[in-house]
């Protein structure tokens, strides 16, 4: 809690700014828009964490999003294949793809950066040529289906607010994921190997099943998660749907306090981490900034922040060591 | 007395070294003589290989000087600050890791750093005139156009001695040559220093097998805790004279007296191959009750057998718990009872920047935990009762363990398995780094877990610390076991006598191809 409590800072500096000086940004509308958006965002950046806990990185998130949520419509509307076996099957076929990605790190010892690179370039080029690169979409049907992604909920006492639907499997996740960092053997055992792998396979832990399954986690979130933002957006084209969305995913986790090196994670950091880059966007679009100049601004952001942490982490440090040379002596 | 008659070309006088305050080296006086073979032997931690590195110029003495020879034989203080320097004066240091380029030929790596070109391209018929000239020098008959990384290892040790003569080097030093030499090939490599002996060069080498020493020397030096111990010439060192100044001290034997015989085996090492580079199978047996130490010089194959039976590397042969065989790695091992504290605690015992708490119960909750969760109030309670059985300071629980000293922190990797009740213990050089009290705190565990039935194995590069603790030794050599001591029998100098490859047994297992 208390690595989040920067970024938390950081949030509310941004919201603060953004409910002065960006029109219409506490309006119903935009705030629905807003959250629906971060809760959808937020489902890739926990599958993230946990591969980012390990010391590893996966830069394949956007590809399997693109992959996942081109080919629900594809395999629904040209393939005319029921919800019932197309869900199944695009959730397993991620689930594969991370296990393939933790094979090939744990047992052929590759690097992650690049088994995931390689899976950044094919996944996208699978979804572009099965579909001939064309946009698929839902066409108007699977309405029922696409209420999982699309409902919204009144709450009591607000009128032009509803709480959108996909706020529910973000926040689900993320106790889930926070629970099994914190109070699980094997959640103690994954942030061990991300902190020492080496120590950790000394004192007995499955190092390589563990991360093996970060990778797995991961990619299925990718996979759920592109389900869920086509399930939002109801057509998209596999060229560049889902584009830069592993990036977003990385810099939310480093933002809400997780260290590329491994071994630490906040995921109420990361739930932030991934609220502040939504406003920024949301901002610069509603501030009148040209959108050009998102991509630059949540550089900026991220940069300072990281550089921020790393300053404050080594002051920490440094005071740590004369406190323990002042009790030496 | 050294042969006044030949020249001396390199003279030590009363060279010296500290590192941040630790004396590593003082008073070394040395003359290095042409055509002779002087030998520098001592225990690890002796001050061999600094004595190496400030004869090459790797790192400068903090007191005392060097002086060379010129070419009328009048001797100057030097320094030699860089290996270039020591180069240049005639003094070249063949390393005991090869540092041969592996994609290099033979002739490049003679030559590298110094090739001879023309019009600024690589002259390669003269580099492979020349390299044919060295090589022949060391016996070696081979194309200079092979590459390196083709060589076995023999041939290699042969290249980089070729490349030192080929510096024109009167004073060549051997750091451990014959190390990952075979009997054959060493013997060969003795021969090539009688040659060069009697060409004028001065060879200095280190050994850890006094039977090349006897063979090849004419001086001996003996190195113990940074000092000079002794200087013998040929005629007046025998075995046991170098083995009394290595060791030096009479220690106490073990305070323990062994195991009760009718005790049950809990442990077994049959025929067990490590990643020792000699892929000698090892066998031996534990009582459950008896503390095992493993000795030997470094390298001889002691950290690769705890890791094996730790399953940390994959071995051939078998290993058996209470005459089950054990299978797969070390998560499979951990959970039937074997535990290892590794020798190197920073990089594969601690999670140094976590709490202390988070060290001392990783093992604990895989094995109290219901439903895989965390039993926290158990483990606020478990870390506070090792915290004060194993006399952690601070005993803060929230501490992060880097910031706990050498002493602690190893108290930190053991009180994690001692949390556990493992039916093995394996440790690797228990007490390296930990200061005297810490030191007597974790003997003192170590035989409390073996009193309650455990099976104790561990290695320590320390004689006293085997006397110590072990009710039994084990002393390793090249991989294999060369021998086995009872407590109340063994000695430093018989424990020495079979590390330097002494014992019988070592001649009679040859290495497995």
């Amino acid at each position: 809690m208390k690595r989040a409590l920067g970024i938390i800072g950081i949030f509310l500096a941004i919201l603060v700014f953004s409910i002065f000086f960006a029109e219409n940004f506490t309006t119903g509308i935009n705030l629905m828009q807003l959250t629906n958006r971060t809760a959808l965002y937020a489902v890739l950046a926990l599958g993230a964490t946990l591969v980012i806990v390990t010391g590893g990185i996966d830069l394949s998130i956007g590809s399997v999003v693109c992959l996942s949520g081109i080919m629900t419509p594809w395999l629904l509307i040209e393939k005319e294949w029921t919800p019932w076996q197309a869900i199944p099957t695009v959730l397993a076929l991620s689930a594969f793809i991370g296990l393939c990605h933790g094979l090939l790190i744990t047992r052929l010892r590759l690097q992650p950066f690049l088994v995931t690179l390689c899976g950044l370039l094919l996944y996208r080029g699978i979804a572009r040529w099965m579909t001939g690169d064309q946009s698929q979409g839902f066409m108007g049907e699977y309405g029922d289906v696409r209420a999982i992604a699309l409902a919204k909920f009144t709450i009591p006492g607000l009128t032009d607010y509803r709480l959108p639907a996909t706020v529910i499997p973000a926040l689900v996740l993320a106790v889930v994921i926070g629970l099994f960092l914190s109070r699980t053997v094997w959640g103690r055992w994954l942030l061990a190997t991300g902190r020492n792998e080496s120590a950790a396979r000394y004192s007995g832990v499955p190092t390589a099943w563990l991360v093996t399954g970060a990778y797995v986690a991961c990619s299925l979130l990718a996979g759920f998660g592109g389900m869920l933002f086509i399930f939002d957006i109801g057509s998209a084209q596999p060229s560049d749907f889902g584009n830069f969305y592993e990036l977003y995913a990385i810099a939310a986790a480093v933002l809400g306090g997780c260290s590329l090196r491994g071994g630490e994670a906040s995921i109420v950091g990361v739930l932030f981490g991934v609220a502040t880059l939504r406003v920024l966007q949301n901002t610069i679009t509603l501030a009148g900034y040209s959108s050009q100049i998102e991509f630059a601004v949540v550089g900026g952001v991220l940069l300072l922040g990281v550089a921020a942490d790393e300053l404050i982490r080594r002051y920490a440090a440094r005071r740590l060591e004369r406190a323990g040379a002042a009790a030496r002596t | 007395m050294p042969d006044e008659t030949r020249p001396v070309l390199l003279r030590v006088r009363g060279v010296g070294r500290r590192y941040a305050g630790v004396t590593a080296l003082a008073g070394i006086d040395a003359d290095i003589r042409g055509g002779e073979v002087l030998a520098i032997v001592g225990e690890n931690g002796a001050g061999k290989s600094t004595l190496l590195k400030i004869l090459s110029g790797v790192v400068q003495p903090s007191d005392g000087s060097l002086e060379i020879a010129d070419a009328r034989g009048a001797l100057a203080a030097v320094e030699l600050d860089g290996v270039r320097d020591a180069t240049r004066a005639g003094i070249a240091l063949v390393h005991q890791e090869l540092n041969l380029a592996e994609n290099l030929d033979v002739a490049g790596s003679i030559h590298l750093g110094r090739e001879p070109s023309r019009f600024g391209l690589l002259d390669r018929r003269r580099m492979h005139g020349d390299a044919r000239r060295w090589l022949a020098r060391v016996g070696l008959d081979i194309d200079p156009g092979t590459l390196c990384g083709t060589l076995p290892i023999a041939q290699r040790q042969l290249v980089e001695i070729a490349k030192a003569l080929s510096t024109e080097s009167r004073v060549l030093i051997l750091d451990e040559p014959t190390s990952s030499l075979t009997t054959r090939e060493t013997d060969r490599l003795l021969e090539i220093m009688d040659e060069l002996r009697r060409a004028g060069v001065a060879v200095v080498f280190v050994s850890h097998h006094l039977d090349e020493v006897m063979k090849i020397a004419d001086r001996v030096i003996v190195l113990r805790d940074g000092r000079k111990t002794g200087e013998l010439a040929r005629g007046e060192y025998d075995r046991a004279t170098v083995e009394r100044l290595m060791v030096g001290r009479d220690i106490a034997a073990s305070e323990r007296r062994g195991v009760a015989a009718d005790a049950a085996v809990r442990l077994e090492v049959a025929a067990v191959t490590s990643a020792h580079r000699r892929k000698r199978a090892v066998s031996f047996s534990v009582r459950a009750g008896e503390i095992v130490g493993l000795a030997g010089l470094v390298g001889a194959g002691r950290t690769e057998v705890l890791e094996a039976i730790a399953g940390v590397t994959p071995h051939g042969g078998e290993v058996r718990l209470d005459g089950q065989q054990l299978a797969g790695g070390a998560s499979a091992r951990v959970r039937h009872g074997v535990a290892i504290v590794p020798e190197d605690r920073a990089r594969n015992g601690l999670f140094l920047e976590n709490p202390v708490a988070m060290n001392l119960s990783l093992a604990w909750i895989d094995r109290t935990s219901r439903a895989r969760l965390v039993d926290r109030r158990g483990e606020g309670g478990l870390v506070s009762r090792m915290i004060a059985r194993m006399q952690l300071r601070p005993p803060q629980p929230a501490r992060r363990v880097q910031t706990l000293s050498g002493g602690n922190q190893q108290k930190a990797v053991i009180g994690r398995w001692l949390a556990v009740d493992p039916k093995v213990l394996l440790l690797d050089e228990p007490t390296r780094g930990v200061d005297v009290g810490a030191r007597a705190e974790i003997h003192a565990e170590v035989r409390r877990l073996a009193a309650a039935g455990s099976a104790v194995v561990f290695a320590s590069s320390e004689l006293e610390e085997v006397l110590l603790l072990a009710d039994r030794i084990i002393v390793m050599h090249e991989g294999a076991i060369a021998g086995e001591l009872a407590a109340h029998e063994a000695t430093e100098v018989a424990i020495m006598h079979l590390a330097t490859g002494g014992g019988a047994r070592a001649h009679q297992t040859g290495p497995h191809a």
